[in-house]
């Protein structure tokens, strides 16, 4: 590959306000991005293939599927879109940023709840605003990386899950009342004792360490 | 008020013969010496003039035994009173009262004329000391270690080599005034001293910090510091020893110090490892003969210390390095008695030498002679304070940059007031050549030990209030924790993955990839080897649960309110979850549970060493204890604790013959063998599971829970699952 097409300062400065990167950041993603989409301007799925540490990922096809997630990326409707541009791969990454405490309290919330808000995204496929008992078992599929023998354990396991979830959310509920799932309300009550949203980061590098790994 | 007069009197009682064994040893010895003389030229005249005596005294023989029990003893009555004064154990920390009693009790041994003993510095680091730090190391969370791990080890290394430095050169520059009389002290003495005195000991900083309940990351820093500072103190101490025998100090002797650094730090690393991957590779021989397993655990740590202390590398790092490798692998393979003996033995161990190593440093305070300077001992208080407050400063400041959950000026002040010195600095300078003056510096220790441990320890809980730091909260890990947290493990590797940086989650990754396919196979037995870290953890939490359950008597844990009936799919199932058993039915259960356990009692086998054989009828009444419970109780608590087939179609053929034959709850052996046992199938697919008909292995089902496997695998397997600790605990 020739010299990799670099951005405009115009449009870095502006993604740089959008997303929340630094410059030397949104640089050094520009270039990764153009090395996994082998040049073009948008990606695609498959463009994901290329790296190859996400093949043992057993969550491989759910953060796939994140990064085209029409609900990241700030629009109203659900579904995926089937190519996204540089802007929409960054928007998707700045949900991992460490917010610092120079910011104000609410940001701080508002942070928070965005990132919890993508987290339940990825649990919530069909987008209907609740974690359901079939959704929970999938993911603990997922998670047990479909070994043999444990179909029965896992449903188990999203039941008492479920249960669990229940307990902690729906404590007033009418007996003859059904429990569908876990609303995004109950996903941050659940979460609140954990605090994920203080470990959902990742360290974003102000140096070009690309040439190190592939 | 009874049972305190009572203690007093048991307390009183152990400190008498604790000073009369030691004036009748003292007269024992020189009359036994006669008399033995004397009885022995009597035989070989084979004949004796006196008469057979009936009674003796022959108090010499036993007496090291003797006074060593004697001593734990008084440790173990005296932390038991300290529990009958609530008023005073909440304001004093145990550790501050053990001092003192230990005073007294040097006091007393002096008045009566007999010299105390001293902390021997063996005796220390050979015997009290490892039992702690194994402690410490197996039951290390290990999450919070390795997150912190970069920041532990800043304050390990450099803020010691800097507390050493500033004690040292402070006290230098003291001792170099004129008219201190002090002069006579060099540089090289004085950084030996500081170096004795600057690291933060483990054993006090646990028995403080115990007790004060801080949230953990200062738990883990504090507590994690004090544990790998060992590697430099022991590098600083020989080096300096070794150095003020030789006349000159080039460039040389430093590059080889900072490189002993590296080979004791790592090197005790290594044998800890090595020591934890056989010790791991043993137990998973050892499903013939559970009743050693714990031995193995213990010995094999022990060897790491041992073998670590004979190349002088770092003891501690050995053994913390060892609990920590060994863990999860032992917990796979041992049986649940065993891991409860583990955790009891060494909290028991751990507990005792802490009391007695506090107890024998108030001893020792009276036993050596003393030699006091105003001037140097206020002025080591001095520096060692302030060096490490400006230490943490300093440090905290550089580490801000690099750290994502920065430490607040809250933090830093209780990092440097958690600073402890301990008996780890008390025996390194009893351990002093003479050259030094070893008098005066042990002096200067004490007085400081003294000084972090009472004015300190005692401050630190109400400065903790005070400051309103935040606190350890006690949160249960639930299933939904594990998932999310796994889940967000590997969402963060892939994260990473995708945007190209080989960051700290990626590693774990590996690593973890790299323990599942090639170590856990060859280190833990069977089935475990492959089992997902997710089903583990579930399956230890019901059987946890399950426990409670029969523990509290049936009581559910959860409130009433949510029914299985509030979850969507199971509208059709919940009224025939579990059948009730008409009243003849369990009548005749009865009968037959009846008439089995008495067969068992008569034919019970007398106590064999080598087989522990538990109480059946204990375990037997458990289970239809359990039974009972789950039979009686509503769908909800049967939700909790059974395996409930998720989807309904899978459900009702099963269940339907489940419910008509009843008879096949309980699987009552034939009466002829040795030992019923009785399997709770609590999946409603009515199976006759097999149950494992060795004696040996009755003792360790303890609650057979079947799981909901219709291919009627021997339940024994599940019981084991209570012993994995599941991650990070």
């Amino acid at each position: 590959m020739g010299s990799t097409p670099s951005l405009p300062a115009w449009e870095i400065r502006n993604l740089a306000h959008t997303t929340g990167f630094t410059s030397e950041q949104i640089e050094i993603l520009h270039r990764r991005f153009l090395h996994l989409t082998d040049g073009k301007a948008t990606m695609s799925k498959d463009c994901f293939d290329n790296i190859p540490d996400l093949e043992s990922n057993p969550i491989k096809s759910r953060i796939v599927n994140a990064f085209f997630d029409q609900r990241n990326l700030g629009l109203q409707s659900v579904g995926t879109i089937d190519e996204i541009t540089f802007e929409n791969f960054l928007t998707t990454l700045s949900f991992f940023q460490h917010m610092g405490e120079n910011h104000t309290k609410e940001d701080l919330e508002y942070y928070k709840t965005e990132k919890l808000q993508f987290l339940f995204r990825m649990y919530d496929i069909n987008g209907d605003g609740k974690i359901t008992l079939e959704e929970l078992r999938e993911i603990i599929d997922d998670l047990l990386s479909k070994t043999s023998n444990t179909e029965k354990t896992s449903s188990s396991i999203a039941d008492a899950a479920m249960m669990e979830a229940a307990n902690i959310c729906g404590g007033q509920m009418e007996p003859d009342q059904q429990y569908d799932g876990i609303t995004f309300n109950d996903f941050l009550q659940i979460m609140q004792d954990l605090k994920i949203e203080t470990k959902m980061h990742v360290r974003f590098l102000n140096m070009d360490t690309s040439a190190i790994c592939k | 008020m009874y049972s305190r007069f009572c203690l007093l009197s048991l307390l009183l009682g152990c400190l008498i013969q604790l000073s009369l064994c030691s004036d009748i040893a003292v007269s024992a010895q020189e009359e036994q010496g006669n008399t033995t003389s004397q009885e022995r030229s009597g035989e070989t005249r084979n004949k004796s003039n006196k008469a057979f005596p009936v009674v003796t005294v022959d108090f010499a023989h036993v007496r090291s035994p003797f006074v060593v029990a004697l001593w734990i003893l008084l440790a173990s009555v005296l932390k038991l009173g300290f529990h009958y004064l609530p008023k005073l154990s909440s304001v004093v920390p145990e550790s501050c009262l053990l001092v003192c009693v230990g005073l007294i009790v040097g006091g007393l041994l002096k008045s009566v004329g007999e010299t105390p003993p001293i902390l021997r510095a063996d005796v220390f680091f050979f015997y009290l000391l490892p039992p702690i730090i194994l402690d410490a190391g197996y039951f290390l969370p290990v999450r919070p270690f390795t997150e912190n791990v970069g920041t532990i080890l800043c304050f390990a290394v450099i803020g010691t080599l800097w507390n050493a430095a500033f004690v040292g050169v402070g006290l230098y520059a003291v001792c170099q005034i004129k008219g201190s009389g002090l002069e006579n002290i060099t540089l090289l003495p004085n950084l030996l001293f500081g170096s004795i005195i600057s690291a933060v000991d483990p054993v006090a900083v646990l028995a403080v910090f115990e007790e004060i309940h801080i949230n953990e990351l200062l738990h883990i820093l504090v507590f994690g510091e004090s544990l790998l500072n060992d590697a430099v103190t022991v590098v600083l101490y020989h080096l300096l020893e070794e150095y003020s025998y030789s006349p000159q100090i080039g460039a040389t002797e430093v590059v080889l110090g900072i490189l002993s650094f590296f080979v004791v730090a790592l090197g005790g690393i290594f044998v800890g490892v090595f020591y934890g991957l056989i010790a791991a590779f043993t137990s998973r021989f050892t499903s013939r003969l559970r009743v050693i397993e714990p031995l193995f655990v213990f010995l094999y740590s022990y060897m790491a210390y041992l073998c670590s202390e004979i190349f002088h590398l770092s003891g501690i790092m050995a053994l913390i390095a060892c609990g920590v490798v060994m863990r999860p692998y032992v917990e796979a393979n041992i049986s649940h008695k065993s891991h409860t003996t583990i955790k009891y033995f060494l909290k028991m161990w751990s507990s005792v030498s802490e009391t007695l190593i506090f107890i024998f440093l108030g001893v020792s305070t009276l036993a050596g002679e003393h030699h006091w300077d105003w001037i140097f001992i206020s002025c080591t208080l001095l520096f060692c304070l302030v060096g490490r407050v400006l230490g943490v400063l300093g440090l905290t400041f550089i580490l801000n940059k690099f750290r994502l959950v920065k430490l607040t000026p809250k933090d830093q002040f209780i990092i440097s007031y958690g600073g402890l010195r301990g008996a780890i600095a008390f025996s390194l300078g009893y351990l002093l050549n003479e050259k030094f003056p070893r008098i005066l510096f042990l002096t200067a220790i004490i007085t400081i030990i003294f000084f972090t441990v009472f004015v300190q320890g005692m401050t630190i809980r109400p400065l903790v209030e005070l400051l309103a730091v935040k606190k350890k909260q006690d949160s249960k890990r639930s299933i939904n924790e594990e998932i999310h947290t796994q889940f967000l493990d590997h969402l963060l590797t892939g994260i990473e993955d995708v945007c190209g940086h080989y960051g700290h989650h990626h590693w774990k990754d590996k690593l973890n990839r790299f323990n599942k396919k090639y170590v856990k196979k060859c280190l833990i037995t069977g089935e475990r080897s492959k089992e997902p870290q997710l089903i583990a953890f579930y399956h230890k939490m019901e059987m946890k649960n399950a426990i409670e359950m029969v523990a509290s008597g049936g009581m559910p844990k959860f409130p009433s309110s949510v029914s299985i009936q509030t979850l969507q799919r199971r509208s059709t199932l919940t009224e025939r979850l579990l059948p009730t058993l008409t009243k003849e039915r369990e009548e005749e259960v009865r009968k037959i549970l009846r008439e089995n356990l008495q067969k068992t009692r008569q034919r019970l086998r007398s106590y064999n060493r080598h087989t522990l054989i538990a109480d059946p009828y204990e375990d037997q009444w458990n289970q239809m204890l359990l039974k009972r419970q789950m039979m009686r109780s509503t769908d909800q608590r049967a939700s909790l604790h059974l395996t409930v087939p998720a989807s309904g179609r899978d459900s009702p053929p099963g269940m339907k013959s489940g419910i008509e034959s009843d008879t096949m709850y309980f699987e009552p052996r034939d009466p002829e063998s040795d030992m019923p046992a009785i399997t709770i199938d609590l999946a409603t697919s009515a199976t006759k599971q097999p149950t494992d008909a060795q004696n040996k292995d009755a003792e360790d089902k303890g609650i057979v829970f079947a799981a909901n496997d219709e291919s009627g695998s021997p339940s024994q397997r599940v019981q084991r699952f209570l012993s994995d600790p599941g991650p990070d605990q």
